[in-house]
């Protein structure tokens, strides 16, 4: 044995002799090469190329913010709601923790909306990147089962009208769809059996999956490399003399220091928060859920917190058929299912917003102002613009907002259904051969 | 199915039911003064707490407002609860279901989820109204179950509905407007100040972390600052040499 022992290592001072010792039985010299001090990143990062280290880092937030509340927690129907108000008052701390996590699971979103913008603007869903996409894909629609599982947790009327309106959508599902929503709650009605299930799947379950996906999403991304601002591929430049990217730079030290710069300024602003305004005008903690849930009482405005709301803007724009509201909800399902395919659609020679003519530049505007106002509407009860006119032809006497998501929501699918004509035809710029520095 | 489904097709129609739209008023509330709190916990447990419960919230926790324990027991626990007991109520549900038709919510979060501005004027908009079980109603909460259990102090108000002709259009406007029938044993404005302490007891109840929170939050942001200073400084430094 140990025949052909790797080199010792060196430039760690007292640390040398033990390192070495690891080094021939684990590859720790070769796993921080790969990933750290020589994987090349391309130099031009902007703004935007912070959000993935950011997403990385709340998802420790909140994995440890979620170990101390499983602690004194207790998932049951009867003590659940108490049980986090014995954590906002006696637990020593224990309102921090809380707010934290619940601060945590809108801030998550927030940097993964931002990823993934970022992803279309720069297209790096597009080859050889499909795989890291399509990882990346799967840890946002995990992210929402994640989020739905643990907004049921705390018991409050929200919690529980709001899992029986997303679990009821799963009923509307023809043929299968009863039985399935029985089989999700584990009973009849929203009831104990589902609040444990739920905590098992939102403590143990969904977060290895999450975490599996996120050690894939990074695997893949390391074996081909990022992409950056200009959609420039840096592997096709390599200096001979050193056999990097010329255009390249070591993740550690640059990007080290420079993500860590990130992790202050969000620290700020997610600690003024945190400390300031949890609730965050009931946008992150609902007003409504600090009633316990009462199964006798359904609340007046039921709306989901604010991540979702895009798609259930789309959910109340779509007319039910034959009293189902089957069709919105495949038309939320589709929604989201339609990023999988986005690196086939889209058939542009340049990469990057930056070289891409004026029809993608205008569809690409269009989709974000679709997906925002879309969100907003689903805050929002549909009256919230009043009605068209009696005499208006075809929509009069309807809600306007209702309307406007429907076109919306149009838009939106057409941003991805037209994608393969409007990127084929489209007058482009010349991609540079080097990044712009 | 059909349950499911009809509740799916109300899912849009939930959005647009609201309550009634009557302005409220800004309650004078501060949560740093210790006395007004004090105070509101007197009201609260001598008045509220008969019937309402604030099941999550311990006695003990009322030296957070700068009560000893002993002010706490000798003042506050009136049917020999211990101080580390929680505030419940001795009246059954069932009992409080057949007299009020509904057993009263646990007020502990109510400012939560209510906010200070709709308990300071719910309070303060108790009428009498022959047409009630109780005999009161209220303009925030119509046909509320809980009578006006501070009508002594307030006094009793009335609904005074007047019907003039609108001289320009002919329509018959109403205006509806509360005036005090009988005065209280408080001024009006000793009522307003005795329902802010109790909403400034409810608003602190609702979350007792508060007072402190803020205070952590400015610590928090000055180390943040030094540490973003750092690391700008450190990113400065190691990428001179990126040409």
């Amino acid at each position: 044995m140990a025949a052909i022992e790797k080199p010792p290592v060196t430039g760690a001072g007292p640390f040398n002799g033990i390192l070495t010792w690891f080094d021939q039985r684990f590859p720790l010299v070769s796993l921080w090469k790969e990933h750290l001090s020589e994987y090349y990143a391309p130099k031009n990062f902007n703004f935007w190329y912070y959000f993935g280290s950011l997403a990385m880092l709340v998802l420790v937030i909140q994995i440890v913010s979620g170990i101390f509340l499983t602690m004194n927690y207790k998932p049951d129907a009867t003590q659940a709601f108490a049980s986090v108000e014995y954590i906002m008052r006696d637990v020593p701390g224990g309102w921090l923790i809380r707010y934290i996590h619940s601060t945590g699971a809108s801030a998550f979103f927030i940097c993964v909306y931002l990823h993934m913008a970022r992803g279309l603007m720069y297209g790096s869903y597009r080859k050889p990147r499909e795989l890291i996409w399509i990882f990346g894909v799967l840890i946002y629609l995990t992210l929402m089962a994640e989020a739905f599982f643990g907004y049921l947790l705390p018991w409050g009327q929200m919690s529980y009208w709001g899992a029986q309106v997303i679990i009821n959508l799963f009923g509307t599902i023809p043929l299968i769809g009863e039985p399935l929503a029985v089989w999700i709650r584990g009973d009849y009605n929203v009831s104990d059996a589902t609040l444990n299930r739920f905590f098992a799947l939102h403590v143990v379950a969904i977060p290895l999956v999450l975490l599996g996906l996120v050690a894939a999403h990074i695997m893949a991304l390391h074996e081909v490399g990022s992409n950056n601002p200009d959609g420039v591929e840096i592997k096709k430049d390599i200096d001979p003399a050193s056999g990097h990217p010329r255009d390249g730079i070591p993740f550690h030290p640059y990007y080290t220091v420079k993500d860590m710069v990130g992790v202050a300024v969000f620290l700020i602003v997610f600690s003024a928060i945190v400390f300031f305004s949890p609730e965050m005008g009931g946008y992150f903690l609902e007003y409504n859920n600090f009633i316990a849930a009462d199964p006798l009482k359904t609340p007046e405005h039921i709306a989901p917190v604010w991540y979702f709301t895009p798609y259930y803007a789309m959910l109340r724009a779509v007319p039910p058929l034959f009293g189902s509201q089957f069709p919105g909800v495949a038309v939320m399902g589709a929604a989201t299912l339609v990023f999988f395919v986005l690196p086939w659609l889209d058939r542009g020679k340049v990469k990057s917003i930056r070289y891409r003519g004026p029809k993608y530049r205008i569809w690409f505007t269009l989709f974000i102002i679709s997906f925002l106002i879309l969100g907003y509407l689903g805050v929002e009860p549909t009256t919230v613009w009043g009605e068209f006119g009696k005499n208006v032809p075809l929509v009069g006497g309807d809600y306007i907002a209702l309307w406007v998501a429907r076109v919306l929501t149009v838009v939106y699918f057409l941003f991805f259904l037209l994608m393969p004509w409007y990127t084929a035809h489209d007058k482009e710029k010349p991609e540079p051969s080097r990044v712009t520095w | 199915m059909r349950t499911l489904l009809a509740l799916l097709a109300v899912l849009p129609t939930l959005a647009w039911a609201s309550g009634p739209a009557v302005p409220l008023d800004k309650a004078p509330i501060d949560i740093h003064n210790k006395a007004s709190l004090q105070r509101g916990a007197a009201i609260f447990v001598n008045h509220c707490l008969n019937c309402h419960a604030a099941a999550v919230m311990r006695y003990r926790r009322l030296e957070d407002i700068g009560l000893s324990e002993a002010q706490i027991r000798d003042n506050l626990l009136l049917a020999g609860e211990k101080v580390g007991d929680a505030m419940t109520t001795a009246l059954d549900p069932a009992i409080a279901k057949a007299a009020f038709g509904t057993v009263p919510p646990d007020l502990t979060l109510v400012a939560r989820s209510r906010g200070p501005d709709w308990l300071y004027t719910y309070m303060r908009s108790f009428y009498r109204d022959p047409a009630s079980k109780t005999g009161w109603n209220n303009t925030v909460f119509p046909q509320v179950a809980m009578p006006h259990v501070l009508w002594e102090y307030q006094g009793d108000q009335v609904m005074q509905v007047t019907e003039r002709m609108d001289q320009n259009t002919g329509d018959v406007v109403v205006t509806r407007k509360l005036v005090m029938d009988r005065p209280g044993t408080m001024s009006k404005r000793d009522y307003e100040q005795y329902t802010a302490d109790l909403v400034n007891y409810l608003t602190y109840m609702s979350e007792p972390a508060q007072a402190s929170r803020k205070l952590w939050g400015i610590l928090v942001l000055f180390f943040l600052a030094g540490f973003f200073v750092l690391t700008a400084m450190l990113k400065k430094e190691f990428w001179k040499d990126v040409k």
